[in-house]
């Protein structure tokens, strides 16, 4: 390590340790102090393993793939890429090799936002780095899966994805974890996409009842680049927040974030997006669509700010609530700070209605088909900018977690 | 094939049918009319079984099997298929794949591509079902998705209301063709019930048989060309009145 490189990450350092006992500003606080930061996992990529990868989209033998990141607790069990031009390391391992890094390390996000991010800073247990050379376009998605094994961990990972000018890139990450007992995941994850590059980012999750869930997320754009992130939230987790942030500096920037919610038992979920409209022409879309069922709670955000010159939002809040004892409070937000912003939104929740239940069975299906129909219908986020395979799986997963209402 | 005796419904409390007897045997196509408020929906989703319609007292029989207390999936597994009047829109749903399952649970048959150009909705296969259709287009895509089940009983709620007449020249022709009217009879395997509330589309339908309701009961049958002739002429207050010659009397 090069004197300038430990100078300017202690100075980072410095800034985490001061914000350790930081709350965060949403979701529910936590008390980081109870877990264990590091757990090796010594086992080889056993079958149950693969299964569970596989629930979450990732295949382990690669096939497909233009890259694979595998980590189980704080081990990391699969690190290559298999297309030229695309590099897949793990985090430790880029800050070793790359000097520039401080150019893209806690720059799409502070350090010091709360306690969360601090931590993932002082007691990083991995993340991976990807990133995509300049013109190289990939349509086979890189996959990256984190797998959360044992009781009393948390999994802090840090993870930097670079889209260079004019390069495409398509990542699936997959989240899961087994039934444990108490256990959190940090997921930071920083975005950069240059000039001209377009990155789509699908997240699935797939938790259990007593994991927190605390990704922290932050995505630059340049000129002309796009990013589209679908995140699906198919089992209940003890508590899940997250508000990823999309600076959209450049010129006619796009960023499009999509989330699917389905929160059961009682799952405590406040999730939502942000978009800051900072570069002329820009635009972006937040559509979010969440299903509440039995006693789940769950927020449901979104915030626009439109700055620059003829910038385009608009958001979307949709809520089917399908429990008397669940709740769903969205609350859209936009902030028009240049008088040639353009800015819009529509939320609504409720619950569908009998008209369309017997309107569905008189065509033949039972009442359980007839609710699935209707859910699956909600769930639908119409044409995404995703490549045929990821849509394909999203449209997938959406159709196996609908034949469970 | 379909048999109604002294059939009493309550909706939300209010008693709307009031013993109604109804009989349609195999191959015959009927017609209902009546004012607005009569009842005439009232029955057919009694026929069909929405469990807010309530039935009080009289039963319903199909192809021999009472029906009266059976959930609606079943009803319409065994042959009926319902055209409504006024559909709800299924958001997110697109119409192909609506079609496609309805398709697959009466055995897959029908080839519900070729049956949504008959009707003109081949560019409707990919848009949400009944999301931003104008009213004719609701009233085809309610044709197609009941001809898409082959039902051995269909019955149309007002095809002919508030649609124009190259639309409803084209809804007549489709339901003529599924009934088979221009066989000979003896050739027709399926029944229908249409409900008219001027009975416009028998001017493109030849029925075998007309009804008129009045205040939730049947108060008139016959020939059709006859009873539109009557109430075209006297209005359905005529019919109402001819009723309470024939009771006094």
């Amino acid at each position: 390590m090069s004197e300038g490189k430990g100078k300017w990450i202690e100075e980072v350092r410095e800034r985490a340790k001061k914000s350790i006992d930081k709350s965060p500003v949403l979701g529910l606080d936590l008390d980081i102090s109870k877990f264990k930061f590091a757990s090796k996992y010594s086992g080889s990529i056993s079958r149950d393993l693969e299964e569970k990868a596989s629930e979450v989209g990732v295949d382990i033998s690669g096939r497909g793939r233009a890259g694979s990141y595998l980590q189980v607790d704080s081990s990391i069990l699969m690190e290559s890429s298999f297309h030229e031009g695309v590099e897949v390391l793990p985090i430790f391992k880029a800050l070793e090799l790359y000097d520039w890094i401080s150019d893209y390390y806690w720059k799409a996000l502070d350090v010091d936002i709360d306690k969360f991010t601090a931590i993932t800073e002082l007691k990083c247990s991995g993340g991976v780095f990807i990133r995509v050379k300049s013109g190289v376009k990939v349509e086979l998605p890189v996959q990256a899966c984190f797998y959360l094994k044992s009781s009393g961990l948390s999994q802090n990972v840090h993870n930097i994805v670079i889209v260079e000018e004019g390069a495409e890139l398509n990542i699936l990450t997959g989240c899961a974890s087994p039934r444990i007992s108490e256990a959190l995941h940090i997921g930071v994850s920083e975005f950069y996409v240059k000039r001209g590059g377009k990155l789509t980012y699908t997240m699935i999750h797939s938790w259990s009842e007593s994991v927190d869930v605390r990704p922290r997320t932050g995505v630059l754009l340049e000129d002309d680049a796009s990013f589209t992130s679908v995140y699906v939230n198919v089992n209940p987790a003890r508590t899940i927040q997250m508000m990823p942030i999309v600076h959209l500096n450049g010129e006619s920037s796009r960023s499009s974030l999509v989330s699917i919610v389905v929160a059961s038992d009682s799952s405590v979920i406040d999730v939502g997006g942000e978009a800051h409209l900072n570069g002329s022409g820009s635009k972006a879309e937040i559509i979010s669509k969440v299903i509440a069922k039995d006693d789940a709670n769950v927020v449901s955000r979104g915030v626009i700010v439109g700055k620059g010159c003829n910038c385009r939002g608009h958001l979307e809040c949709r809520g089917m609530l399908l429990s008397s004892k669940a709740v769903i409070r969205a609350i859209p937000q936009l902030d028009a700070r240049n008088a040639s912003a353009i800015l819009s939104h529509e939320a609504a929740i409720g619950r569908f209605s009998e008209d369309e239940i017997y309107y569905l069975m008189s065509r033949g299906f039972s009442e359980e088909e007839a609710v699935s129909i209707i859910v699956r219908g909600f769930m639908d986020i119409g044409p995404v900018n995703l490549p045929p395979l990821l849509s394909r799986y999203v449209g997938w997963i959406l159709d196996n977690v609908s034949k469970k209402f | 094939m379909l048999e109604i005796s002294d059939l009493w419904v309550e909706v939300a409390g209010k008693l709307v049918l009031k013993g109604v007897n109804l009989r349609i045997e195999y191959g015959e196509v009927h017609v209902l009319l009546g004012p607005n408020g009569s009842g005439k929906t009232t029955l057919i989703n009694a026929i069909i079984g929405d469990p807010r319609f309530k039935i009080i007292r009289g039963s319903i029989r199909f192809k021999g099997v009472d029906i009266t207390n059976m959930p609606i999936h079943e009803r319409v597994r065994l042959g009926i298929g319902i055209g409504f009047q006024i559909p709800p829109k299924i958001m997110g749903v697109k119409l192909r794949d609506l079609l496609r399952e309805i398709s697959l649970r009466f055995g897959g048959k029908s080839n519900f591509e070729e049956l949504a150009k008959s009707l003109n909705m081949y560019e409707f296969l990919d848009r949400e079902v009944n999301v931003g259709f104008s009213g004719g287009e609701l009233k085809r895509c309610e044709v197609l998705q009941v001809l898409v089940q082959s039902p051995d009983l269909a019955i149309f709620d007002e095809p002919d209301s508030g649609v124009d007449v190259e639309n409803l020249s084209l809804l007549a022709k489709v339901i003529n063709d599924f009934c088979g009217l221009s066989d000979k009879p003896i050739m027709r395997r399926r029944s229908a019930l249409i409900i008219t509330h001027l009975g416009y589309i028998l001017n493109y339908i030849k029925a075998d048989r007309a009804h008129v309701m009045v205040d939730g009961v049947i108060v008139c049958s016959g020939r059709p060309d006859e009873i539109v002739e009557n109430v075209k002429k006297h209005g359905f207050e005529g019919c109402v009145r001819c009723l309470r010659e024939r009771v006094n009397g």
